[in-house]
């Protein structure tokens, strides 16, 4: 007789969700000027949560003024050890109402919620006390004895990680003395909303966070509004380039945070249990809708097999289905959208000639899902090794020599992040100076820190997040 | 394959001493980090309603129910073997226990009370818990248990031959005190808090394997740390990996400081999701303990009764 987990899930009588929602601007929930709407939806079983207001150009220019004057006003004469107490009031709050947050993140994402309690907020809460701590200490950034903010950000986020996102923008924005405009991504608005109430509940002067709700259309009004300082941007590398293109000549600073295509490289002296674990949770976590994901992983051909037949182990235990179930370790994919863009790519990769492969496991008849897939017989020229798939979908390439491993990780237009598995430690530390990437983790994989800047190489991005680069980044003579 | 095996397999790795240390060293490494982690990660996970119910009644039917103290007097065993016999005197569907652990004087006492109930009766040996003493010694306080009728051998390695890399001194004694065990079932304890790190309780595991071992425990349970999650997950790949490799299944017992339900639960989650069910019978896997079953009767009257009745309901023997 097996061990069956009987159903786990968490309750969601503690989310206490409106049927309909405004967009945050002056520090009040309002309605837009043409009244526009778009559904919220859960993946997991496609229930409409509730109707998001669609932001148009007036309301932006709403929010852009009203964060102007807050700017003007308040915010930047405002003694730093004053913003500080919001941004610790906001951090408590958070904590106080972290079971809520994490219940409506996994209902509004689809994420696991064993995944947003236990990493995606404690470590919005984290960065939140992190920046609250350099609000009245800007001076010891190394910009100076007065570093000044750059005055009204504009911040367009995605849905992956939607709260963890907002606090990776606002709270370094808030600390250094800026007022925003966030723009959460329209399949996840809800936390963003949430987030606008414990604004209000923390007495944040209105204005310093606007938070208007909307599609591309709106994040374009955002970004490209002549009263906008600074452009802060995680997504697409499509939309990063976009977005470039439409600062370029103006006298905004920019930010961006873009795909990737990581290399995770498992050398044949390394702890195999542990990195087959480094690879599940690399490619697996959060159904893969990560942008530092290892998506490409780089074995080394004399364990090529034992590391084969363990992950295949490791990947039939794995456990799929109601986001909500505390037991469950891959949740809904976040849209249909997205659901057909991995289908797509999975599909390629069959007809390229990889052999896809995935452990027998039973999805939910409504909602996206996607069952955790491997392709092995992959090379390099394959599009599912240069694509960022943004799934639950790994390819598996071969290397043999250490040169070799590092040639085939820099082998890619991106340069986020990176893995390297070794007992050696000489070995990590030779491979982390060659390997072009904004993040290398040794023996371990997506693990974030406030303290430690993010950020890419190449076409994944520029400027870092985390961090007192993170920081610099929201004041004048920061990078960017 | 199996991703814990040198290359050359097992073959010829207990040919001569050296070859003994090529082979444990050989062996794949274990990130602490990584294996703690994942422990953690584990033993978040959720167990309720009927897989609770279902899990604590195996867990019972896994105990070895242990009493090593010097003041263990036949009164005391006579005591435990009843308990062991029908944990819950208010009902008679409550398994029992898998079986009783004792010293080695103590064998006859529980053999005799326990009778045909079913009720296995392991005895510490070896110089237990140092195990520092010598071998005709060891193999003498071995053959005292099995004469008087102990059907598990409970051994201890010698840990210190261990530490100074003297795996040969380490495996002829687990080979010799299994000759010695006859028909009795070895369980070979490792003591993991005196190895200290996961790579040597990787080895320590092969080790025992290797020389014959039915049974991979953790500890005595008087060194602390004794069972903790990551230790008990290392020597689950260790299983798991060695019937991989040789077609031959050994059991895992963890040990000392295994107290409430939850941990109980816990350790059934680490056999389900790393070595798999096969390992989820009492045949293959077991909790040294004593105060965990009196937690497992009382979560198990809450399921069925809905009311949780306090510890005055429950024998303490």
């Amino acid at each position: 007789m097996a061990f069956e987990y009987a159903p786990a899930p968490e309750s969601r009588a503690i989310v206490d969700l409106k049927s309909s929602y405004g967009v945050f601007i002056d520090g009040e929930f309002v309605d837009t000027a043409d009244g526009h709407t778009f559904k919220s939806i859960s993946p997991a079983t496609e229930e409409v949560l509730a109707e998001i207001t669609e932001a148009g150009p007036a309301d932006v220019d709403r929010a852009v003024a009203a964060a102007r004057r807050a700017y003007d006003d308040t915010w930047s004469t405002m003694p730093g050890a004053e913003r500080a107490k919001y941004l610790y009031r906001i951090a408590r709050i958070v904590q106080e109402r972290s079971r809520e947050l994490a219940v409506l993140e996994s209902l509004d994402n689809g994420k696991p919620i064993r995944e947003s309690r236990d990493v995606d907020l404690p470590l919005v809460a984290a960065h939140l006390f992190y920046y609250a701590g350099w609000a009245d200490k800007l001076e010891y950034a190394g910009l100076g004895p007065d570093p000044r903010p750059h005055g009204v950000a504009a911040q367009v986020i995605p849905w992956n990680f939607p709260m963890l996102m907002l606090a990776w923008k606002i709270a370094p924005a808030l600390a250094a003395g800026n007022t925003v405009v966030l723009k959460p991504a329209e399949t996840t608005s809800l936390t963003a909303l949430a987030f606008a109430e414990i604004c209000r509940q923390a007495d944040l002067p209105p204005g310093v966070v606007n938070i208007v709700t909307g599609a591309g259309d709106t994040g374009r009004a955002l970004v490209e509004h002549p009263g906008v300082d600074k452009v802060a941007f995680t997504g697409s590398t499509e939309v990063g380039k976009a977005i470039a293109r439409a600062v370029a000549g103006t006298a905004k600073k920019v930010t961006l945070e873009l795909g990737g295509k990581a290399a995770n490289i498992i050398f044949d002296d390394a702890p195999l249990d542990q990195a087959v674990e480094g690879i599940i949770n690399g490619i697996f976590f959060n159904q893969g809708h990560v942008c530092c994901a290892g998506s490409r992983l780089l074995v080394q051909e004399s364990v090529y097999d034992d590391v084969l037949t363990s992950l295949k182990r490791r990947m039939a235990t794995l456990r799929v289905g109601d986001p909500l179930d505390k037991n469950t370790d891959i949740g809904a994919i976040n849209s249909a959208e997205q659901l057909a863009k991995i289908r797509t790519l999975s599909d390629i990769g069959e007809a390229e000639g990889a052999e896809r492969w995935s452990p027998p496991c039973e999805l939910p008849d409504r909602g996206y899902w996607f069952r955790p897939t491997i392709f092995t017989g992959v090379s390099q020229a394959h599009r599912i090794a240069r694509e960022e798939i943004f799934g639950p979908v790994l390819s598996i390439l071969t290397f043999r020599t250490p040169a070799e491993a590092v040639e085939k990780a820099n082998n890619t237009p991106y340069g986020l992040s990176a893995g390297v598995w070794t007992d050696k430690g000489s070995r990590i530390l030779w491979t982390a100076n060659q390997l072009k990437a904004g993040v290398v983790w040794a023996n371990t994989f997506n693990r974030f820190d406030p303290t430690s800047p993010f950020g890419g190489y190449k076409e994944s991005g520029y400027g870092r997040e985390g961090g007192k680069h993170g920081l610099a980044a929201y004041l004048k003579g920061g990078e960017n | 394959m199996t991703a814990t095996l040198p290359a050359a397999g097992v073959d010829g790795a207990t040919e001569s001493p050296s070859a003994l240390r090529r082979f444990l060293h050989g062996l794949p490494g274990v990130d602490q980090v990584g294996a703690e982690a994942r422990a953690a990660t584990l033993a978040t996970r959720s167990i309720k309603t009927t897989a609770k119910a279902w899990a604590i009644d195996r867990a019972i039917s896994m105990i070895d129910l242990t009493t090593l103290e010097g003041q263990d007097t036949p009164g005391k065993v006579r005591a435990l073997c009843s308990k062991a016999v029908r944990p819950d005197p208010a009902d008679p569907d409550c398994p029992r226990v898998a079986a009783i652990c004792v010293y080695p004087d103590r064998v006859p006492i529980a053999k005799q009370a326990l009778g045909d109930s079913g009720v296995r009766v392991a005895s510490v040996a070896t110089a237990f818990p140092s195990g520092r003493s010598t071998l005709d010694i060891k193999l003498a306080d071995t053959r005292a248990a099995v004469d008087a009728g102990a059907d598990e051998i409970d051994m201890v390695i010698d840990r210190g031959a261990f530490l100074a890399g003297d795996y040969q001194k380490v495996y002829d004694e687990i080979a010799a005190v299994e000759q010695a065990s006859g028909r009795a079932h070895l369980k070979v304890i490792l003591e993991t808090g005196e190895l200290a790190t996961y790579d040597n309780v990787r080895r320590a595991s092969w080790l025992a394997m290797l020389a014959g071992a039915d049974f991979i425990k953790t500890s005595t349970g008087k060194v602390q740390p004794a069972a903790t999650l990551p230790v008990t997950l290392v020597m689950l790949e260790a299983v798991r990996d060695f019937r991989d490799a040789t077609g031959r299944q050994v059991g895992v017992k963890p040990a000392g400081g295994i107290r409430t339900t939850k941990d109980a639960i816990r350790n059934l989650v680490l056999v389900n999701e790393i070595a798999g069910d096969d390992w989820l019978t009492p045949e293959w896997f077991r909790i040294g303990a004593s105060s965990l079953l009196n937690d497992l009767l009382m979560q198990r009257t809450k399921l069925t009764t809905g009311r949780y009745s306090g510890p005055d309901y429950f024998t303490l023997d």
